[in-house]
């Protein structure tokens, strides 16, 4: 299998403070791939590299074999790669509805294009579209609802509802569980499985190890701003570096 | 956005329409049924609805659109010197012209945003104005400003002081003394006048309803809502708001232009930071990002203007003649601050009480009133059932 997403010695400081240190990471198509590691380890850092939010000190990562640094975050979203924030980033004052119709105008009409006179119409294939993914989430009833009202838990639904809609080829999920009861993390692990099949490649960071079996194809272990482990969920499991940098109290 | 439906929007535009063009009528028993106030409430409120469409929808606030408004008159005039009198010409270039200028303008000062943003308009404004009363005086004529003048008799020496106007000329009008403004024909002040800009105005009110409910404009709301996640989103949102920009740009520009269609005299007083600051009034008493909001904003500043501003100490004496003299004297002294010249006392406490009380401008404020009488109907119906 090719590595769609290539990590090549990345490095970034803030300061003095080395949050990134010697990272290499491929990812391959199609697969899972869970990123774990003790907060701070430098895992959300790690991301905001890869989409134009920070620019790393050294190192190179590539998309599909095309460079990533220095594109901007529009661009990189164009070329495919849409993530979900650790903290939910919706339009809060917009309907859920209007929340999914932006993400697709941008799919459909890239970074830039006026089109300001005819009506976003209620029916429509984008509009349907949204219908659907929101059926899917879950939020359908809440459709007309603005976005701010929601739940946490629903909040990050919808906004992995928004990237959905895109269709991306690479999705990066930080936390997409965090403070979702037991019933929404199974739903969310189920809709992530069955998209998985869509055969969209995923990079998720999760503290949940039950989340994390469930899901993951490979799983790399962060701890202070480097990787320390790569392996199938199984021999993570068993690794003692592993057990020792992070797993320690967790039971797995 | 959806909760409009198309034909929703099209009857809101026929009673707008409908409500603009009967203002003489309707709006003669509240003392604005004359050609001069309701001019200004049709000029402001374009300028106002221009505004909105980039501050109510992206949050971007611009303290220096004034500036696109003097330019649009001073565009105006020029192609009434050397053009023709025909208001169309004028309006189109003023338009143009504005639009250009705000690009410009709009291309440095949204590299920033928030409170940078609004310093840097409101900079280029001061700019404008400053550069319109020296290094500028041969395109405005500085401090006298810039009028329609007598034909030129031989060769022009002077392009401020004689007029050319070369379409009218090889159309072969005849003129007797200095022209005024006309719409083929029919002359520009009075009630001519003001069914023009009205007709304008409707005009503006179609487009900005048009761009409300486009993908553009659901665009624009994505910037003021969270520009984080937009860009995330792969939409490259500098472009969004320099259209935008540049759209109200051009309504400020229009505005400006009819003001010189109405009144051919164009000064850099247009310009000052007074003005700019006077559109955000007006776009936030009525109700930011609304439709209809800075529109009734705009008349609501204009007539308030027009009454106190009018009201001198005479008056006030007459109106408090039943006091005993020397409380009415006092009364007099203390209501006199707020009347005539220090009218803008008034303005400030009218806008004081709206944003504290209703936020969301005049527009909330009718929602209020309908949710509580839609509330007494239903108690009502639930009384007698
Ligand atoms: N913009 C920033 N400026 C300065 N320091 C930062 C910045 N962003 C992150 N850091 C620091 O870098 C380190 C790594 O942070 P990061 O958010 O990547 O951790 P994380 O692995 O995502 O943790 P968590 O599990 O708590 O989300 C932390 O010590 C953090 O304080
Ligand atoms: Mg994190």
């Amino acid at each position: 299998m090719a590595a769609v997403l290539r990590i090549e010695d990345v490095h970034k400081s803030f300061g003095g403070l080395r949050a990134l240190w010697e990272v290499n990471l491929d990812v391959e198509e199609g697969r899972v791939h869970a990123i774990i590691g003790p907060n701070g380890a430098g895992k959300s850092t790690l991301l905001n590299c890869l989409i134009g939010r920070l620019t790393p000190d050294r190192g190179t990562v590539t998309f599909e074999g095309r460079p990533l640094i220095g594109r901007k975050p529009h661009e990189i979203n164009q070329m495919g790669i849409a993530r979900v924030f650790q903290t939910p980033e919706i339009f809060e004052e917009l309907t859920l509805l209007e929340n999914l119709m932006i993400p697709a105008m941008a799919k459909r009409d890239g970074a830039f294009r006026l089109n300001a006179w005819r009506r976003v119409t209620r029916r429509g294939e984008l509009m349907e579209e949204a219908e659907h993914i929101l059926e899917e989430v879950g939020l359908a009833e809440q459709r007309h609802r603005v976005s701010a009202a929601l739940s946490r838990g629903d909040k990050r639904r919808l906004e992995l509802a928004m990237c959905l809609i895109q269709h991306p080829k690479l999705l990066l999920l930080d936390e997409p569980t965090a403070g979702m009861s037991r019933a929404d993390t199974n739903n969310t692990i189920d809709l992530l499985k069955r998209i998985g099949e869509k055969g969209i490649t995923k990079v998720i960071i999760e503290h949940d190890m039950h989340v994390v079996f469930s899901l993951a194809d490979t799983i790399s272990v962060l701890a202070r701003g480097t990787f320390i482990a790569h392996g199938k969920p199984d021999e993570i499991r068993n690794d003692p570096k592993v057990q020792e940098a992070y797993l320690g109290g967790v039971e797995a | 956005m959806f909760g409009k439906t198309a034909r929703q929007d099209w009857i809101f535009l026929a009673i707008f329409a409908a409500f603009v063009l009967s203002m003489p009528v309707t709006l003669a028993p509240i003392g604005a049924g004359y050609p001069d106030l309701l001019q200004k409430f049709a000029i402001y409120g374009l300028f106002a609805i221009g505004f909105n469409i980039l501050f109510g929808l992206t949050g971007y606030l611009s303290f220096g659109h004034a500036a696109f408004l003097g330019v649009g008159s001073y565009a105006a005039v020029w192609v009434f010197k050397l053009l023709t009198v025909n208001a169309v010409p004028a309006v189109i270039f003023a338009v143009l012209v504005a639009g250009l200028f705000a690009a410009a303008i709009g291309y440095v000062s949204l590299r920033r945003a928030g409170i940078y943003f609004s310093i840097l308009t409101l900079a280029f404004a001061q700019m404008s104005y400053n550069l319109a009363y020296s290094v500028l005086t041969p395109l405005t004529n500085g401090e006298t400003g810039l009028q329609v003048q007598l034909l030129a008799q031989g060769p022009v020496t002077d392009y401020i002081n004689q007029d050319v106007r070369i379409l009218d000329q090889w159309l072969g009008v005849k003129e007797v003394g200095v022209p005024s403004p006309s719409l083929f024909g029919i002359e520009m002040s009075g009630w001519p006048g003001f069914y023009f800009a009205a007709v304008m105005l409707i005009a503006g009110m179609f487009i900005a309803q048009r761009i409300f409910r486009s993908s553009f404009g659901m665009m624009l709301r994505a910037i003021k809502s969270n520009q984080t996640r937009l860009n995330y989103t792969g939409v490259n949102p500098r472009p969004y708001l320099l259209a935008a920009f540049v759209i109200s740009g051009m309504y400020a520009g229009l505005a400006g232009a009819l003001l010189a269609v109405i009144d051919p005299l164009a000064g850099a007083e247009r310009m000052q930071w007074t003005a700019s600051g006077e559109v955000v009034l007006m776009t936030i008493l009525g109700g930011v990002g609304t439709l209809l909001g800075p529109f009734l904003g705009a008349a609501l500043i204009k007539y308030a203007e027009n009454i106190f501003s009018a009201i001198n100490e005479k008056i006030l004496h007459a109106t408090f003649a039943w006091l005993p003299d020397g409380l009415q004297n006092a009364v007099v002294e203390i209501a006199g601050l707020f009347v005539g010249k220090g009218w803008h006392l008034t303005l400030g406490l009218l806008f004081m009480l709206i944003v504290i009380f209703l936020p969301g401008g005049l527009m909330e404020g009718f929602e209020r009133l309908m949710r509580l009488f839609r509330r007494r109907g239903g108690a009502h119906a639930e009384r007698e059932g």
